[in-house]
């Protein structure tokens, strides 16, 4: 199992008040799996990202990322493991601005202490794997909005993780766009690329090959997607390959 | 991350606000010019001091004979005629940690050639030479003989060579001083502006015996043997205040005064005038760099003003570096170095203005500033400093950022 929750809890104060984000939620993900985390706001998908992306503790229960214990780890040993293992896609994109493409996407690699002349090849290469390859150079600011995911994308996969999280991953984009992303992380997945994305659309999540369904910081439904053929279909027609 | 890197990033941060870094680094630019130009004037005064003090002579007593009284019109101090040779004969004799040189002073015009000037004469002993550390330039000091027989020899001051022989070689020359020749026989070493400003160098220095029969002239001095004044040096390392009160002991002793009555001469310790003198230059140096360090502090609270904004500014930034994978020492590192950055670039150009306005105030205010590789070192080193004291707060701010709440910051 690449990911393995059990019963996880995460308690917030607020003030005086305590708000139980997530009331145990137990999950197995495995190597290779899309995976669309669905349910309304509030519910508690967001806080079960940040606890699969080594971002936040949980307050009760168990998690092992590739069968080690993250959550028993100090902050630098996370930071880590952010670092090699996860690649994060942002609803806004989170690139830096006024910075080329290829240097944002190096960005993970500075962390991980690549040199630069590695770090430029590994990037590039990267920026060409989601079609940028031209565009290295331009800043965010000159970029169209699916193109900045594509780069965000990038930047996720230059460390060559073993897990993508992508937060609402186009709801920053029009509908056309946002299937030309869904069909890039559609590829990586065949390529072998575990994806985690929450979203509340269900054009989006259609994409993903099981759907985990969030209320009131449970899992309610856990349940293959059926329409994941359909939806290929359905990229067949809108995206010429 | 290496210094490099962060470096790096620090740059195009700072390039991205470039208006706002460059104005809070004109805090840091004033402050660290401030801070060279104020250390290079209060050094610059102090060595001046210093100076004149050297020129004067260290641990000096001046005695000057007492005010006369003439119809009740007191009149100035040296009018009377308290102070006899003999007195400084007995300073020599009785105090052995003091030196005195009796001088009889005054005008004359003196000619060789052509060429003609108006100067001061004094009369005085060889000991008048040791008492003001005075050398000699060229030329020889007075022998016993033309002490005792009233030789008609004289020393010059660089003034008066200058102003009588211009490039001229005046040592054996014979000048005419109130028409009666003397064979110059050194000149003095130059000495420069007194404390109060007058040009020291402009003397004529001759046998205080040659002095009263030839040129100042007996008719003044009634008593055979009254001077005007006489210097008194302390030996090195006696309190001067000690020999001070030796020398009043010994003068009211000598001139048979009532315990209780008034001196009838005055007695100045030059020594602590200029102590004083000193001192205050010092504490004048001081508060012009304390002055200046202030305005470098407030050049520090403007970084950390700014680099506050910044991290604010820049908390989602913060968050996505931290879900890449910065480490807490990371985004330390990276807004410290920003700030130190700001700083030091702030500090150098600073430095540069700084010398800049130093060499200006030198040359057109005529003051005498001096530049102190010191002050260069301490300035950059106060500025970096001040980069990583005040850098410090925001960038902890920074690194303490929760990496959820920093990623969902509006």
């Amino acid at each position: 199992m690449l990911i393995e929750a059990r019963e996880l809890v995460k308690i917030y104060a607020m003030g005086e008040a305590e708000v139980r984000a997530l009331a145990g939620v137990s999950a197995d993900i495995a190597a290779g799996e899309f995976i669309a985390v669905m349910g309304p706001s509030g519910s508690g998908k967001s806080t079960f990202m940040n606890l699969l992306g080594c971002l936040d503790r949980q307050t009760s229960g168990e998690y092992l990322l590739a069968g080690e214990r993250v959550s028993q780890l100090g902050p630098d040993r996370l930071a880590r493991v952010r670092n090699r293992q996860i690649g994060f896609v942002f609803q806004h994109f989170n690139l830096l601005a006024r910075t080329p493409a290829v240097e944002n996407v190096e960005l993970p690699l500075v962390y991980a202490g690549v040199p630069g002349k590695q770090r430029r090849d590994r990037a590039m290469a990267m920026l060409a794997r989601v079609g940028l390859a031209e565009r290295a150079h331009h800043q965010p600011a000159q970029l169209s909005g699916g193109q900045q995911q594509r780069v965000a994308i990038a930047r996720a996969l230059v460390t060559e993780p073993l897990l993508i999280l992508a937060d609402e991953p186009t709801g920053a984009l029009d509908s056309r766009t946002s299937l030309e992303i869904m069909a890039l992380f559609q590829e990586l997945n065949r390529q072998g690329m575990t994806v985690v994305l929450v979203t509340h659309e269900n054009d989006v999540a259609r994409f993903a090959r099981r759907i985990l369904r969030f209320r009131d910081g449970r899992i309610v439904r856990d349940e293959p997607n059926a329409a994941a053929d359909a939806a290929r279909a359905l990229r067949a027609e809108a995206v010429p390959a | 991350m290496n210094i490099g890197a962060l470096l790096r990033i620090a740059l195009r941060a700072l390039a991205i606000n470039k208006l706002r870094s460059a104005l809070t680094m004109l805090g840091i630019v004033i402050g660290v010019g401030a801070v060279i130009v104020m250390i290079g004037v209060g050094a610059g005064a102090q060595k001046r001091v210093e100076e004149q003090i050297r020129a004067l002579g260290s641990n000096l007593l001046l005695i000057m004979s007492g005010a006369r009284t003439q119809g009740g019109v007191r009149l100035a101090l040296g009018s009377g005629q308290t102070l006899s040779e003999d007195d400084a004969l007995a300073i020599n004799r009785e105090i052995p940690e003091a030196l005195a040189a009796p001088a009889l002073r005054g005008g004359a015009q003196v000619i060789w050639g052509n060429a003609n000037w108006s100067t001061q004469i004094y009369g005085t002993t060889p000991e008048y030479l040791v008492v003001r550390e005075w050398q000699l330039a060229a030329g020889r000091a007075f022998e016993p003989a033309e002490m005792s027989g009233a030789g008609k020899v004289c020393l010059i001051g660089a003034t008066v060579a200058r102003q009588l022989f211009g490039s001229a070689d005046p040592v054996d020359q014979v000048i005419r001083i109130k028409r009666v020749p003397f064979t110059v026989i050194g000149v003095l070493e130059t000495k420069g502006q007194s404390l109060m400003g007058t040009d020291q160098d402009d003397v004529i220095i001759v046998p205080i015996s040659t002095a009263r029969a030839r040129v100042l002239g007996s008719a003044t001095q009634a008593k055979q043997r009254a001077v005007a004044t006489i210097w008194v040096k302390a030996a090195e390392g006696y309190d001067t205040k000690v020999v001070e009160e030796q020398v009043r002991a010994l003068l009211r002793q000598r001139h048979r005064l009532q315990p209780g009555s008034d001196d009838d001469f005055s007695l100045r310790n030059l020594q602590e005038v200029m102590s004083a003198q000193e001192a205050s230059s010092r504490v004048l140096a001081l508060l012009l760099a304390a002055v200046a360090s202030v305005s470098l502090l407030v050049g520090g609270i403007g970084i950390m003003n700014i680099m506050l904004v910044s991290v604010t500014e820049r908390t989602r930034e913060i968050g996505l570096r931290m879900a890449l994978g910065a480490r807490t020492r990371d985004i330390l590192g990276q807004f410290l170095v920003e700030a130190v950055t700001l700083s030091l670039i702030g500090g150098l150009i600073g430095v540069g203005l700084g010398l800049a306005a130093s060499v200006a105030i030198g040359s057109f205010l005529g003051w005498r500033v001096l530049l102190a590789p010191e002050a260069v070192g301490l300035a950059v080193s106060f500025a970096f400093v001040i980069g990583v004291f005040f850098g410090f707060y925001p960038a902890r701010k920074a690194a303490r950022l929760n990496p959820v709440e920093a990623l969902r910051f509006e």
